[in-house]
């Protein structure tokens, strides 16, 4: 179930004044069952690349494969595409609509042509994933929490038995326990279906925390692909692009700095915290 | 006199059926004191749903107290007369800067405010250079908003409030749709406000690490204020702020953690300065 991307560019406003790349040149392959960060300032392109994944935006020029075959073949089914990589939108509970938050979680597999009993079903699984209240099923979506509507529209994808789920910003306004929640949802559906994970997110803390394989944006174009570990080794570097490392990373640069023999490639409070008592041995 | 004086303060969101009948009763805030003192830098934390953009209205009288006072720069905010006067001395910042922006140059937009209380035009114009210098986005006067980044966007709408030259600028959430660059360069305009020109300011905010420079913490749970203090005194106190699903800085978190592993680093680091010096003095007197 892999994705591969070659040589994909975008080009927004083509041939006008307002002509901007906002992909170059991107090669990239997503394995099975990989937990993917994407990072990067506004404007950096990653929301446009994310909305390549599943054939929303299609590329000025270059390839996109998903399990082998291309997806701008004529033929290719693009619905069967877009079931198969589900995409959670930012502030993904402004799109709650439905009287009811079990109607609302059931509309993605009907629309997907299962039945009305096979798409309840489904909605019974995807909500209990999201660990919401059974009591709370046939209340208004509107009256919930902003994490709990969050965590309704995430049901809402995994509705349709997505094989890789893509997320922009998914804790966004969110309060810490309820960022917490969210993503230790999502690293546990990664664990438990091997479902490959692409998170974009604003906070370098949770991607150290979370991913295996973090890919930097800067204006269009990959800047980094690796572990948390190697890439916030760059800190100047992302710094010169308004991205920043975890603020452990610093101390631990810092503290190296000043003569303790510590690992400056730490990046969560658990490694730092390891390597610091290790030093003081 | 304090510049916002809350007694017991009492909020309650009423939902009605068809006919008017009281359905259900959801009490936001909850017999809230607070004491602001002017040119002070007060932030505010507490998880979704706790209160906190309930009490952010009230102080610019969007929402009035259903029982208790509030004063605002010396007035009744339940008194409609007031209603006014209280919002140009306590602006107010929102979340999503695209839903501030209105006009379509930068220095139109800050200069709207100050048109609507009617400033004279020359003042105008001086409170928009003033303003926009402020904020560091003098630059971008002549640009269009839609081309600015987020934390862009979010200063020239932190400039329309300045040029209301309000006492107080309530902030809630300002940061959370924000890259960290544009979350600090919005950190630091707030508190550049702040020190060079006296302005008081309440952060509302999710980030514990926005909270390390304020002078005062309140923080919300079930709209009540269950802790107040210094930021030291609050991150200190790791579990009980767990228990509120709030959290601190990943710095406090690392000292914490090394304290319980019997490491002799003092309670409340908020900064990394603060925690190298400690360590390195620490591995220093070990040799």
């Amino acid at each position: 179930m892999s994705l591969i991307l070659d040589k994909v560019s975008y080009v927004y406003s083509e041939g006008t004044a307002y002509e901007r790349w906002a992909l170059k040149n991107i090669n990239l392959k997503l394995e099975d069952g990989e937990f993917i960060g994407i990072i990067g300032h506004t404007g950096s392109g990653k929301s446009t690349l994310i909305q390549h994944f599943n054939g929303l935006i299609k590329a000025t020029s270059g390839g996109i494969y998903f399990n082998g075959r291309d997806i701008y073949e004529e033929d290719y089914d693009k619905r069967e595409l877009r079931t198969q990589v589900g995409l959670v939108f930012q502030y993904p509970e402004h799109q709650l609509f439905e009287t009811t938050i079990f109607d609302d979680v059931c509309f993605g597999p009907i629309n997907q042509g299962l039945s009305k009993n096979e798409a309840g079903l489904r909605a019974f699984e995807a909500l209990r994933s999201v660990g919401m209240p059974e009591k709370l099923y046939y209340q208004s979506p509107f009256d919930l929490s902003g994490g709990q509507k969050r965590r309704v529209a995430i049901a809402g994808v995994l509705a349709m038995k997505p094989k890789m789920l893509i997320l922009d910003e998914p804790t966004a306004g969110l309060d810490p326990k309820g960022r917490d929640e969210i993503l230790d949802l999502i690293a546990a559906m990664h664990k438990e279906r091997n479902m490959t994970v692409v998170l974009v997110s604003h906070s370098m803390e949770d991607v150290a925390k979370y991913v295996e394989r973090m890919i930097v944006m800067n204006d269009g174009e990959i800047m980094y692909d690796g572990t948390p570990g190697e890439v916030f080794l760059h800190y100047k570097e992302l710094e010169a692009v308004g991205l920043a490392a975890p603020q452990v990373t610093y101390l631990m640069h810092e503290l190296k700095e000043q003569g303790l023999p510590v690992n400056s490639a730490a990046t969560t409070v658990e490694e730092a915290m390891e390597s610091i008592l290790k030093a003081f041995r | 006199m304090e510049i916002i004086k809350a007694d017991r303060l009492v909020h309650e969101y009423i939902r009605r059926d068809e006919e008017g009948n009281v359905e259900s009763i959801q009490t936001a805030l909850d017999h809230i004191d607070l004491d602001v003192q002017p040119g002070s830098f007060i932030a505010v934390l507490g998880h979704n749903g706790s209160g906190k953009s309930t009490l952010a209205k009230h102080i610019n009288a969007l929402l009035v107290p259903g029982e208790g006072t509030l004063f605002v720069d010396g007035m009744d905010t339940s008194d409609g007369k007031h209603t006014y006067d209280i919002r140009r001395s306590a602006g107010m910042v929102f979340q999503n800067p695209d839903n501030q922006i209105i006009a379509s140059v930068v220095e139109e937009d800050v200069g709207f405010g100050p048109e609507n209380i009617g400033v004279p035009t020359d003042e105008i114009w001086t409170r928009v250079e003033e303003s926009l210098k402020s904020v560091g986005m003098l630059h971008y006067r002549s640009h269009s908003p839609n081309r600015l980044s987020g934390g862009q966007k979010q200063r020239v709408a932190i400039a329309g409030v300045m040029a209301m030259e309000p006492k107080c600028i309530v902030l809630d959430e300002p940061t959370a749709m924000l890259d960290p660059n544009g979350r600090k360069e919005v950190l630091n305009a707030v508190h550049a406000l702040n020190k060079k020109k006296g302005v008081t300011v309440l952060l509302i905010t999710h980030y514990m690490e926005e909270v390390v420079g304020a002078d005062f913490v309140y923080v919300m749970d079930q709209g009540k204020i269950v802790m107040q203090g210094t930021p030291k005194e609050i991150f200190s106190k790791v579990d009980k702020l767990k228990k509120y699903r709030l959290d601190v800085p990943q710095i406090t978190l690392l000292a914490h953690k090394l304290r319980e592993a019997g490491l002799s680093v003092s309670r409340g680091i908020l900064t990394r300065e603060e925690l190298t010096g400690e360590l390195v003095q620490l591995y220093g007197s070990k040799k």
